[in-house]
């Protein structure tokens, strides 16, 4: 496992790039969370800054794809709270945190199925649309506009992923790296200004592997969206995240610089002593 | 005002005043729930086995019940007819896993419920092509002479009933503990990767639960059918197995019975001491409209668990 | 330029985002309407127009109805009876009670009380979905059925439990419900409302509304977290579903038999609406009209084969051979094509396309 810390020399100068790192987006104060008998966080606390690429690693299981679920509000925390823009939010709900701008992908793909890659990457963009049901029933007015207005929202990011040739596809007739490519399309959609990524590049091949990574770069340089992304791939974690939350069982082992981390004894001890899958 | 009061006041007074009647309407309605959880427990054994929520089980107490009284009528005896109406339901079980299940695994869960649906109508028609929609009388001799317990009036038929249901469960109960089928079953039942651990073919077990799911229902249909004759009607108030179900939660075999003593008797005292007041017959939807006030307050059953969605 | 179908481009996005992006669409509607229109009452006989095309498009109606709620929605129900029945019985009360009320209102409303009595039957998808819903909406089917059976005040204290639909004209004279209403009058009166609610329905569905409906049906969880609310998006969908299945009710009372009992909408309708929807095709418009077609003249069909096999008593065997039928066309269509008819006509469209050259 020692390798997984090591990154080569060469892709280093990537972390190299400018990026203005602002005040604290999200905190995440104290959060407890419990599944029965299962602690899948404990005490957890850490904060996410404005426009960073923030990583959360850890081993399987140690509550990281929980710790997303609690930041959009879809996991009720048994104790703590989050502070989203120096707010302390009493209870984070799913639609709360859509309206304010956060957006996330999943581990296992979680598209529309039965729907085009079009009309998924549209469903991102509901929250924006205001026509009432009768407008949408007679297609007029309000309805027509933002139909088509949102269809350019979207075309953009369509051309900005480069899936124009897939637009009318349906999702599930997509290879797995496309499906992924969708998914990220959807959240963007939402024009997030917190965008979570889990494990986006799981099951990729090399190739797709730095598309992804390119296209989690640009969006944070272009849009300066900031980003929390949990991946198991050392290197493309080392190379493009700002800082990195180290969880194990549903602990904070370590939180610090790509640099910090990777010489952090306990991180260390947790990546080399017995593995816990 | 005075609604109100018949509806508030009313029948407990009456409860207070006659409980010796109040409890012969409420076991009276215990054995009828007695048999809705036998149909119920068909519906668990194939849902916890294979996943499948089966509509169909309430067609299969119709079907069997025609087939055994269709061979009665015929002039065979009894007992051969009732062998006859076993290898029926065997058939069946095969011909279900071969032409519905197999073709269809790995679907989603609403696809298969809705295949049973087909499954329904299908055998509802075809029992009734074959064996006609008349009301056909099924004698086999079950008592049903009224008897004294106390002072209470009980009809034999229904303890009758509820021992059969009782044996039936102690023997299903035994089956899956002390068989190798019977464990093998449980394991798929916990876990769908121990089944081939368990070294038995999915398909195998899969006919297995449809066939004692088809002799259960034969059982029930054979129950149902003594006492209100074998007629289409057999179907639809096997559908009340349904709202059972939800009390009961879909996997668990006392759930099932617990469910269906609550509506059989729930309905019957609804029916008798609130149906004159708002109209009667309220049987008809008791059951369901109870289970749907349910779910809203504990979807997971009265035995199921509580489970949070992973993403 | 946005490639779309073979041989086809749109150079804006208007004409993508139409409602029939694609000419042979546009072509395929236009020859409906036209032989709904004009080929159909100049053609068929008294015997077509109503015993026939009524309920078939009244039953197509229904099934849109169904399909918005389970195709599109994924809530899978067993109450499109009971709705109907609301449809109905509204339309009667409703009706009589307030004599002067044009017709078209009176269907308006009805729809719009069945809306309501679907989101309270709707309510417990919230917390529940699939073949537990399936259950609670049984609930509303005998419910319903029960309440429009057992409580006169819905029947106008008639002591056979029939309601009889008073006479309504529309345009001043021409009569489209009770006695004196020619067919012709109720097939166009009919037709143009189940035309008109199709043709919404369609725009519904390809906007957001139908995008959040699919959403919830295909990946709740993560419609959830797009912002999509899953209690006001299922009930907008029981919502709108039963508005249709309102109307449809209403039109089969008022427009098709002009009299019917509670027990006409019995448990029976439920399932041969989904059954439509399934033969026809879940999550599409024009599948639900197909399926319906189907359904209505499978029945038919079957008489008059048995009937031409000499089986001239056989009309209790007839129905039985019907359920048979059905039950193995569901299961067949589930297997081989979910899809149903629709992606039957999908194929065949498309083949005609590239006639006659075949690659
Ligand atoms: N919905 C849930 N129900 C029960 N246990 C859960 C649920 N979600 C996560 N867990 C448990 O919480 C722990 C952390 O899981 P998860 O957050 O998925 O870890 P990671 O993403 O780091 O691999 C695991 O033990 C997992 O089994
Ligand atoms: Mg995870």
């Amino acid at each position: 496992m020692n390798e997984v810390l090591a990154t080569s020399p060469g892709t280093q100068t990537a972390v190299a790039r400018k990026r203005d790192i602002g005040e604290v987006l999200l905190q995440v104060d104290n959060i407890s969370l419990r599944f029965g008998g299962v602690q899948a966080l404990a005490q957890v606390s850490f904060d996410i800054r404005k426009g960073e690429i923030r990583a959360i690693i850890g081993p399987n299981g140690a509550g990281k794809s929980s710790m997303l679920n609690v930041i959009n509000g879809f996991y009720q925390p048994q104790e703590g709270s989050l502070i989203w823009k120096g707010r302390r939010l009493r209870k984070m709900r799913p639609h709360f945190a859509a309206k304010e701008g956060i957006a996330r992908t999943f581990q296992n793909i979680a598209l529309f199925k039965g729907m085009s890659t079009l009309d998924n990457i549209m469903t991102g963009r509901i929250l924006k649309m205001r026509a009432s049901f009768l407008e949408q029933a007679f297609y007029l007015g309000r309805a027509r506009r933002e139909e088509l207005e949102n269809r350019a929202f979207v075309e953009r990011i369509i051309d900005f992923l480069e899936i124009q040739h897939i637009r009318h596809v349906p999702v599930g007739k997509l290879p797995y790296g496309l499906q992924k490519r969708v998914e990220l399309a959807r959240a963007l959609a939402m024009e997030p200004e917190l965008l979570l990524l889990d494990e986006p590049m799981a099951g990729m091949n090399l190739e797709e592997k730095e598309d992804m990574v390119r296209f989690i770069l640009d969006v944070n340089e272009e849009y300066g969206t900031t980003i929390a992304l949990i991946e198991h791939d050392m290197s493309v974690v080392m190379d493009i995240s700002d800082r990195v939350v180290v969880l194990d069982y549903g602990r904070v082992l370590a939180d610090g610089t790509p640099d910090e981390v990777r010489n952090d004894p306990a991180v260390i001890e947790a990546y080399l002593g017995v593995q816990h899958d | 005002m005075d609604t109100l009061y018949s509806i508030f006041v009313e029948p407990f007074r009456q409860i207070a005043e006659a409980p010796l009647f109040f409890f012969e309407v409420l076991i009276g309605g215990l054995a009828a729930g007695v048999m809705y959880a036998l149909v119920a427990l068909g519906f668990v054994l194939i849902f916890k086995a294979s996943g499948v929520f089966n509509f169909a089980q309430g067609a299969m107490v119709l079907f069997a019940a025609l087939f055994f009284v269709g061979f009665i009528d015929l002039g065979l005896p009894i007992w051969l007819s009732l062998i006859i109406t076993v290898m029926v339901m065997v058939a069946l079980a095969f011909a279900i896993e071969r032409v519905v299940l197999r073709p269809l695994v790995n679907q989603a869960p609403i696809i298969l419920f809705m295949a049973t649906i087909g499954i329904t109508f299908f055998l509802d028609g075809f029992g009734q092509t074959i064996w006609g929609s008349d009301v056909r009388r099924l004698d086999i001799g079950i008592p049903e002479d009224p008897i004294f317990i106390g002072d209470m009036l009980l009809n034999s038929f229904d303890l009758f009933a509820a021992a059969v249901c009782g044996v039936l469960v102690a023997g299903l109960a035994l089956f899956f503990q002390y068989t190798p089928t019977g464990r093998a079953l449980r394991a798929v039942a916990d876990d769908h990767q121990a089944a081939l651990t368990v070294g038995i073919p999915l398909n195998v077990i899969w006919t297995i639960v449809w066939t004692v799911a088809g002799l259960v229902g034969l059982v029930a249909g054979v129950l149902w059918g003594a006492k209100l004759g074998v007629q289409f009607n057999l179907a639809l108030i096997a559908l009340k197995a349904l709202p059972v179900l939800i009390l009961g939660g879909f996997t668990s075999v006392p759930g099932a019975i617990v469910g269906g003593l609550i509506i059989g008797g729930g309905e019957k005292v609804a029916e008798v001491y609130w149906g004159p007041v708002i109209g009667g017959a309220i049987e008809d939807w008791f059951a369901y409209m109870l289970a749907m006030v349910f779910l809203l307050f504990r979807p997971e059953g009265l035995f199921g668990e509580k489970i949070i969605e992973r993403v | 330029m946005i490639y779309r179908e073979t041989g086809q481009f749109r150079t804006s996005y208007a004409a993508d985002q139409a409602i029939f992006p694609i000419r042979q669409d546009r072509i395929g509607i236009a020859v409906i309407l036209l032989i709904a229109f004009v080929v159909i009452p100049a053609t068929a006989s008294q015997y077509w127009l109503e015993t026939i095309m009524l309920p078939f498009l009244i039953y197509g109606l229904a099934a849109v109805g169904l399909n918005l709620l389970t195709g599109y929605a994924g809530q899978l129900s067993l109450g499109t009876g009971g709705f109907m029945a609301t449809g109905a019985f509204a339309a009667y009360k409703l009706a009589t009670a307030f004599p002067e009320l044009h017709i078209v209102v009176v269907l308006l409303l009805a729809g719009l009380i069945t809306a309501g009595v679907g989101i309270l039957f709707g309510l417990p998808s919230l917390r529940i979905k699939g073949f537990y819903l399936a259950v609670a909406t049984l609930a509303a089917q005998f419910f319903l059925l029960w309440l429009y059976n057992r409580v006169p005040w819905f029947t106008n204290y008639s002591a056979s439990g029939v309601i009889s639909a008073p006479p309504r004209a529309i345009f001043g004279e021409v009569y489209v419900t009770g006695f004196e209403a020619k067919p012709l009058a109720k097939y166009f009166f009919v037709l143009s409302a189940v035309a008109l609610l199709a043709l919404l329905a369609k725009n519904m569905v390809r906007l957001k509304i139908g995008r959040a409906w699919m959403a919830i049906r295909d990946m709740d969880i993560a419609a959830e977290i797009i912002g999509i609310r899953p209690l006001t998006t299922k009930l907008s969908a029981f919502a709108i579903s039963s508005f249709y299945c309102g109307i449809a009710g209403a039109l089969w009372a008022f427009a098709y038999t002009g009299s019917v009992e509670a027990l006409a909408f019995d448990i029976n309708v439920s399932f041969r609406v989904l059954f439509m929807i399934i033969i026809g095709g879940l999550g599409s418009i024009l599948g639900s009209f197909l399926g319906a077609g189907f359904i209505v003249l499978l029945p038919i069909f079957l008489n008059n084969a048995l009937l031409s096999l000499g089986l001239a008593e056989a009309v209790a065997l007839a129905s039985h051979i019907e359920f048979m039928i059905m039950g193995a066309l569901i299961i067949f269509f589930l297997i081989v094509e979910p899809h149903g008819l629709n992606r039957l006509w999908q194929i065949g469209k498309e083949k005609l396309r590239r006639w006659p050259f075949p690659y």
